[in-house]
């Protein structure tokens, strides 16, 4: 096999099967319909939890904000300890220290985004200096964002390398053992079609992505269903043809417990239950995770209470 | 154990109230039968018995279509379009307002899973009445005059036998029309799913719909022989099999009675290589399994290309095992029961024939209900042209699988069949679609989907699928006419 060119990754990446977007929104709206309740409900908001990696990404962040997010991270519901703990806390690289800082002895990964994150504009040194600087400051998981430019105007060899480029550093810079995890991010609101969306989550498994994820939430839309379910069916099909297998991270949008369940039920029935599990899907959300503990109060003691029996942030 | 398991999530039955037993409705009254009997209709997925309803007799039908010519002749048949529009759209808002009622209903009643009936049978019937309420007061601006120019004019008293796949759902494809156009009806559901005809009549009564305007007669073959012979009837609207509707064109010959038939189906699902696999494989499940495959234009003949065909497989039969087989009510059943008895002997016995001509079985791993009518979803691969399995109508969750090379052997493949009403059509090329959908004798070609149905579509059949059209102007067109006397 010779070196890899832009034109034979075009050519390959080319060569998948359309998406029709009826059909796609329509399964998805299918999916949508299922209805989980009691039981199954709440199994659901617990594994729901377990799966969200707990976001700020905000220009105003300060190290206060962030212990009080990872504080939050630990002990989701304070007047109940069975509440699980949330996956991951997910903020800016310069943030590291402080979520590092906060989460000792816990379970709980840090994850940053990185490589100029939101937009991707900025040179690759910088990315990759971006990158470094959060793992040398400890964080478990790297969010990085692709260049959306190189991808609409084809230079997919391009995205390739930054996605490897990314993951070596990722490699390189393993302090406890493993390498930390890479997420990669489409921002498929900018991608715009769903057979993007598909040419996309192939490129990044093809350049060693741990997990793809959708969005940034810093552009509308963000996660959707349908989008999600491509990127679902890209790992199902990855699997069977490697071995090998890859998470699948929507961000973004994602506020209420029945946006969950049905993100659930997609994984559930599109990838396989193998990926109901932390390891293999996330949700990027910061204001589902007072969803899912009113709906979780709700169901233990048969009624609802309110916005301030929850803590904020 | 699967690791996320969906806990039961049944709809209420407590919004529907059945009757112990039920009259006939005609006149505008429900009425206890001249010269009928009564028997039982059950849910198919239980056994249980819901209610006893009449078998209407010779009397009955004569008493039923002399309502109907009352009707037609008094004022139904002097009301302005306008009117009549009004008393349609009454009707289906009422469904509306009603529809989990009549969801739940049919459900028991036929076994169709509630998702189904929610969110297709039930609407689909409401937007039926919806639409033709619109054309009731523009049938002159309709094109319906021919040359002749001359109004059109309703034919008078139209008989129609329905089936028990869509129940609520062929009532409204025949009797809005009907009613749009002026005409006045006789109706009989099929024997074993009467009871959302007979809630319908309770809806009549609610629109204060005028007496014998709409008349509905339970009863099995036998009725509907008393109906399609009974001299005072103007047209015929048949839905349903092959075989009986061409005992009915055979019966009605030489007589001035017009008919409609819509009848059976084998239709193609063909699938290219250049497809979206992923959507053509939900396509392929929607086109065959949707309403357990009692579906008269099911994508029952899956035509896949050749250099496609091991991963097309390999992808459907995954996608099978996440169906939900059971419990019709639960709002989580992708699959339901088979309506009758009956019917599950004849897919049984067409997949034994399946396996005895030498196609490969294999079925959804599954549990299924003790009690009631059930056949897993299930698919033959190395089907041939001609096996019976390709060429019979199964009318169940049965899928025929075959290949192809080139578009003209799919073409080929798709028209080699006696039936003639449905085909799909999966690719990505623009161009191809066209081509094929010329080349088809099919009466509706879907491209990249399957079974949508719109009340702004004209369905129906070549060869023996049966003539006319339903839906549409189209639609229209045979419940009018255009001769000077009649």
């Amino acid at each position: 096999m010779g070196a890899l060119t832009n034109a034979s990754l075009t050519r390959w990446l080319h060569g998948l099967p359309g998406v029709d977007r009826v059909g796609a929104d329509a399964r998805a709206a299918g999916l949508g319909t299922r209805s989980i309740k009691t039981t199954a409900k709440a199994w659901a908001i617990d594994t729901a939890i377990s799966m969200i990696d707990l976001t700020t990404l905000e220009g105003a962040d300060t190290e206060r904000k962030v212990h009080s997010l990872c504080a939050k991270a630990k002990a989701p519901d304070p007047g109940d300890p069975t509440t699980p703990q949330v996956a991951a806390v997910c903020i800016y690289a310069d943030m590291v220290p402080a979520a590092v800082d906060a989460l000792k002895g816990s379970n709980i990964h840090v994850a940053a985004v990185t490589s100029a994150f939101p937009s991707g504009r900025a040179t690759m040194a910088v990315k990759l200096t971006d990158t470094r600087d959060a793992l040398r400051a400890g964080a478990h998981e790297i969010d990085m964002v692709i260049d959306r430019g190189a991808f609409l105007s084809g230079r997919y060899l391009q995205v390739f390398d930054e996605i490897a480029a990314i993951k070596e550093v990722c490699a390189k810079e393993a302090t406890r053992g493993d390498p930390a995890h890479l997420k990669v991010i489409f921002e498929t609101g900018e991608l715009v079609t769903y057979d993007n969306v598909r040419r996309a989550s192939w490129l990044a498994m093809l350049a060693g992505a741990n997990f793809i994820k959708t969005s940034t939430g810093k552009v509308s839309p963000a996660a959707t269903l349908p989008v999600t379910l491509i990127m679902l069916e890209a790992v199902r099909d990855w699997r069977v043809l490697t071995g090998t297998q890859i998470g699948v991270k929507p961000a973004g949008g994602i506020r209420t417990t029945k946006d969950a369940m049905k993100y659930l039920v997609m994984v559930n029935e599109v990838a396989g239950e193998d990926w109901i599990d932390p390891a293999w899907f996330r949700f990027g959300a910061s204001s589902l995770l007072n969803d899912l503990l009113l709906q979780r109060q709700k169901l233990a003691t048969g009624h609802y209470s309110g916005a301030d029996y929850v803590t904020i942030d | 154990m699967a690791k996320f398991e969906y806990a039961p999530a049944p709809e209420s039955r407590a919004v529907v109230t059945i009757r112990p037993s039920y009259g006939l409705f005609i006149g505008g009254e429900f009425v206890e039968s001249v010269d009928g009997s009564m028997f039982k209709t059950i849910s198919p997925s239980s056994e249980e018995v819901l209610a006893e309803v009449t078998e209407a007799g010779e009397a009955d039908v004569e008493a039923a279509v002399r309502a109907a010519r009352t009707a037609f002749d008094g004022s139904w048949g002097r009301l302005p379009g306008a009117e009549r529009g009004k008393y349609l759209f009454r009707i289906a808002r009422i469904l509306q307002e009603r529809a989990r009622e009549f969801a739940v209903l049919e459900s028991l009643d036929n076994g169709k899973p509630i998702r189904e009936s929610r969110d297709v049978d039930i609407p689909l019937a409401a937007a039926h009445f919806f639409y033709h309420a619109g054309w009731a007061d523009k049938l002159e601006h309709a094109g319906l005059s021919g040359g002749s120019g001359r109004p059109p004019k309703p034919l008078g008293v139209v008989g129609q036998v329905i089936p028990w796949n869509f129940p609520l759902l062929m009532l409204s494809w025949k009797i809005a029309p009907a009613l749009a156009a002026g005409n006045t009806v006789v109706l009989k559901p099929a024997e074993t799913t009467p009871l959302t005809a007979l809630l319908f009549a309770e809806v009549c009564q609610q629109a204060d719909l005028p007496g014998g305007v709409v008349n509905i007669l339970t009863g099995a073959g036998q009725t509907g022989r008393h109906l399609v012979e009974h001299p005072g009837v103007d047209k015929i609207a048949f839905t349903g099999s092959t075989l009986v509707g061409k005992a009915i064109a055979g019966s009605i010959a030489g007589t001035r009675k017009r008919a409609t038939l819509e009848l059976g189906g084998k239709a193609a699902n063909i699938v290219f290589d250049d497809a979206a696999i992923d959507e053509a494989v939900e396509g392929i499940v929607n086109g065959i399994f949707f309403n357990q495959g009692h579906v008269c234009c099911a994508g029952s003949r899956l035509l896949v290309q050749e250099n496609v065909a091991d991963d097309v497989i390999m992808r459907l039969k995954r996608r099978l095992q996440t169906l939900r087989v059971g419990d019709p009510l639960d709002k989580n059943t992708d699959v339901g029961a088979i309506n009758s008895a009956a019917q599950l002997a004849r897919i049984r016995d067409l997949a034994q024939i399946g396996e005895a001509e030498g196609a490969t079985r294999w079925s959804a791993p599954c549990v299924l209900p003790e009690r009631g009518f059930w056949f897993a979803p299930t698919v033959f691969t190395d089907v041939s042209q001609s096996h019976r399995i390709a060429q019979d109508e199964i009318f169940g969750p049965v899928l025929s699988v075959l290949t192809f090379r080139t578009p003209q052997e799919a073409v080929a493949k798709a028209n080699n069949t006696p039936y003639g009403l449905s085909a799909g059509i999966w690719t990505e090329k623009g161009s191809r679609i066209l081509w094929m959908a010329d080349q088809l004798r099919a009466g509706v070609v879907w491209a990249n989907t399957f079974n949508r149905f719109d009340p702004t579509s004209p369905f129906g059949g070549y060869k023996e699928s049966g003539y006319g059209r339903e839906g549409g102007r189209h639609g229209l067109e045979a419940y009018v006419t255009t001769e000077a006397t009649r």
